[in-house]
């Protein structure tokens, strides 16, 4: 029976890399020339050892006393040709001062066993069948991460590779990092920008998904601000650059998400200290069980040592120890988590900062331009007595002269190009308002200060925001409200927040108390502070800070553009909108590429699904190690079962890290 | 200064060893190996030559890991 499974096995790993040699010979495949000659190897090493393996023993004995060593010589071939390099590397490692790794274990367990066997003129198959499935979980492991490695760089492939610059009438292509600050570049249907600046010509259509995750396309024209890393989809596109390659946007992106996994997280400390300690530790113990026990049996017990039963328990115990499975599939789960969030537009600066991120308890925003539009917005027009457009035609015309963010919101809710010639005598008076003379009318657009200043009765405003009151000919005529607009999902936002497990959300402002009040009412907000001043932000951060239990983190959320000493203090600061803003990416730990709040939520799910893969890793690995380290001890598993064990907790952790990469559900 | 190599290597404990190596090198202040990415950041001491630390740095790693390369 068990000859049969041997054989059955051996066989099953000889026609699997027949078979994946096939596939390898395709460039799609993605195999190094290193794993085809592994994997000839793998198939060479099984056939010999099945060869030997039906020759038999009778075979070898017909050649009498020469036929022992002749057997031996067949089959140490065999094991050389699967295993040579793991012995050059232990030998290595013991002349480098570092011995104790995964070699040395896998060499001196297979030695012994080999050694074990000559004394025995025993069974040689199970050494060199156990080196056999090492080296095919070995290449298992190798072919996994070269090809997750490279479909998660893929996703992150927005490197442009050249810009295209019109010299003499024809178009060159150059090395993006040699065109200075000013050059007119030119984008083709289908190219991506490859550096930021300002469309000088033409109008097209934007693709900015390997920025935002969105997919949602964005027109630009002349004079539009352009960065690099979108894809144009549909017209030619002649722009000015404003900045050299290395400081546009898509460098700075490359640069954070290349260098995110070198911040290494805490678990993956604890697992490059754990391999460090553990593997010592674990040979002493093979050591300890190979010697202990077979002398209490002789002086204690009185009975026969029974040395090549406890050497060989020994000897399985260092098969079965390998800690390949955490070491590989740890730094593997991070980085599939960064390189799945990244593709939805979430930028995480490094590991440590994804596990910070998946024990926020308290997120604080920041309002404008996290929650709100940070845009203002004609929001309603009352009590007006003539058409709303006229009224709204009015007060753009008498403000046309200001630049105050009330006039500008006045002239876009207009629509139309201002005519200055309808407008004459145009008088600010600070603090109050304008007035002016509007196609011979007289108009007056202000505060209720500028009512009172003129004497003309005026009716209040429940609603929240900047009133402006009008007056035309020196009769009231109605007021406009307007006010930052609250974003779309932004109430969704907090909802998914709650639900994604943070128990406190909390606002900062600088606006009036009224207003704030008002929009953290409408989105079920748990605590708000208005009238702060960016210094204030900080201290109110670090009193929140001060106040959370223990192990609850806070993040905070700003636009990035004056909150980036807030974004530092914060446990994890996350920066919106960020495509484009320098300070923002400099300061912020997560960087979500466009203002949508509903990234929050689904950051902070990526980061859990991450950590509750690292941590299921963690506990299998390390759960099923121990179970199988005392079966060993006690005499219930063999090196086969231990191999398994090793090679089959390696492959399901490394499966179970590619999942992270999956984050589009969430 | 700081500088980016490229890598290859072919498993995350021989990466944790080339960190260890072009550490220990004369002329690099710090260094981090990044196995995803299979990149080498290295951060060279004040006045070093780049260049010719870079030839130690790999001289040392081949030494405890032969089947490394990093492309200078």
């Amino acid at each position: 029976m068990q000859e049969w499974l041997e054989s059955g096995l051996l066989i099953a790993v000889a026609v699997l890399a027949a078979i994946l040699q096939f596939i390898g010979a395709r460039p799609a495949a993605g195999m190094t020339r290193k794993q085809k000659v592994m994997l000839w190897r793998i198939f060479a090493a099984a056939v010999l050892l099945l060869t030997l393996q039906m020759i038999g023993t009778a075979a070898f004995d017909r050649l009498g006393s020469a036929g022992r060593w002749a057997r031996l010589a067949a089959f140490l071939v065999d094991y050389l040709v699967i295993g040579y390099d793991i012995l050059r590397k232990a030998f290595k490692g013991i002349r480098n001062g570092q011995v104790f790794d995964e070699n040395f274990l896998m060499a001196v367990a297979t030695l012994g066993a080999l050694a074990l066997a000559v004394y025995e003129n025993g069974d040689y198959l199970e050494a060199i069948a156990v080196m056999l499935f090492y080296q095919v979980g070995e290449w298992f492991q190798s072919y996994a991460v070269g090809k997750s490695r490279r479909n998660i760089s893929d996703l992150m492939d927005i490197r442009p590779d050249y810009a295209n610059v019109e010299r003499g009438g024809v178009l060159e292509q150059v090395d993006p990092d040699e065109v200075e600050v000013g050059t007119v570049i030119v984008v083709q249907p289908g190219e991506k920008v490859p550096i930021d600046g300002t469309v000088v010509e033409g109008t097209s259509t934007l693709n900015t998904a390997a920025l935002t995750g969105e997919s949602l396309p964005r027109e630009v024209q002349t004079g539009d601000e352009i960065i690099s890393g979108c894809i144009n989809m549909t017209g030619v596109l002649h722009i000015r650059t404003t900045r050299e390659f290395g400081e546009s946007t898509v460098s700075k992106i490359l640069d954070l998400v290349e260098n995110a996994s070198s911040r290494k997280s805490r678990s993956e400390d604890f697992i490059s200290r754990f391999a460090k300690i553990y593997t010592p530790a674990v040979c002493c113990a093979a050591l300890a069980l190979a010697v202990l026990p077979p002398l209490v049996r002789v002086f204690g017990l009185g009975l026969d040592a029974g040395w090549e039963t406890w050497i060989y328990r020994a000897l399985t115990f260092l098969v079965a120890s390998c800690p390949c499975a955490l070491v590989i599939s740890i730094p593997l789960s991070f980085f599939a988590g960064i390189g799945g969030a990244s593709k939805a537009g979430i930028l995480v600066k490094g590991s440590n900062y994804l596990e910070t991120l998946s024990q926020t308890r308290i997120v604080v925003f920041d309002k404008t331009g996290t929650l709100t539009q940070g845009v203002f917005e004609v929001n309603g027009i009352h009590h007006s007595r003539m058409e709303n457009e006229k009224l709204v035609e009015y007060a753009a015309l008498a403000e046309s002269a200001s630049s105050h963010p009330i006039s500008k919101s006045l002239q876009r809710a207009y629509g139309k190009e201002i005519d200055r010639s309808r407008v004459s005598e145009i008088r600010e008076i600070s603090g109050n308002g304008v007035t002016a003379v509007v196609d011979g009318r007289a108009v007056a657009a202000g505060n209720d200060k500028l009512m009172d200043h003129l004497g003309i009765p005026y009716i209040s405003c429940h609603s929240v925001g900047t009133i402006i009151h009008m007056a035309i000919d020196g009769e009231y005529a109605g007021h406009i409200v307007i006010s930052d607009v609250v974003k779309p999902c932004a109430k969704e936002a907090v909802q998914a927040l709650k639900a994604a497990g943070v128990h406190k959300t909390v606002m900062l402002t600088g606006d009036s108390g009224k207003v704030a009040d008002q929009v953290a009412s409408a989105l079920g907000i748990d605590q708000v502070y208005s009238q702060l001043l960016p210094a204030g932000k900080v201290e109110k951060v670090e009193e929140l800070i001060r106040q959370k239990p223990e192990k609850a983190r806070l993040a905070f959320v700003g636009d990035g553009i004056n909150d980036a000493p807030v974004l530092r203090r914060a446990d994890i600061g996350i920066a919106m909108g960020a495509m484009g803003s320098d300070a923002a990416i400099e300061a912020a730990d997560v960087v979500l590429m466009d203002d949508d709040p509903m990234k929050i939520s689904k950051a902070i799910k990526i980061s859990r699904k991450c950590l509750r893969i690292v941590y299921q890793n963690i506990v299998v690995a390390i759960g099923v190690k121990l179970i199988c380290l005392a079966l060993v001890a006690l005499g219930f598993a063999n090196m086969w079962l231990a191999v398994f064990a090793d090679v089959g907790v390696m492959i399901l952790a490394v499966l179970n890290a590619i999942r992270a990469l999956f984050v589009q559900k969430l | 200064m700081k500088k980016t190599y490229k890598i290859d290597v072919d498993c995350a404990n021989c990466a944790n060893k080339m960190e260890d190596a072009a550490r220990k090198t004369a002329g690099v202040q710090s260094c981090t190996v990044n196995f995803m990415t299979l990149k080498m950041n290295v951060e060279f001491e004040e006045g070093q030559d780049p260049k010719a630390v870079m030839e130690q740095v790999r001289k040392n790693c081949k030494k405890v890991e032969d089947d490394c390369e990093i492309f200078l």
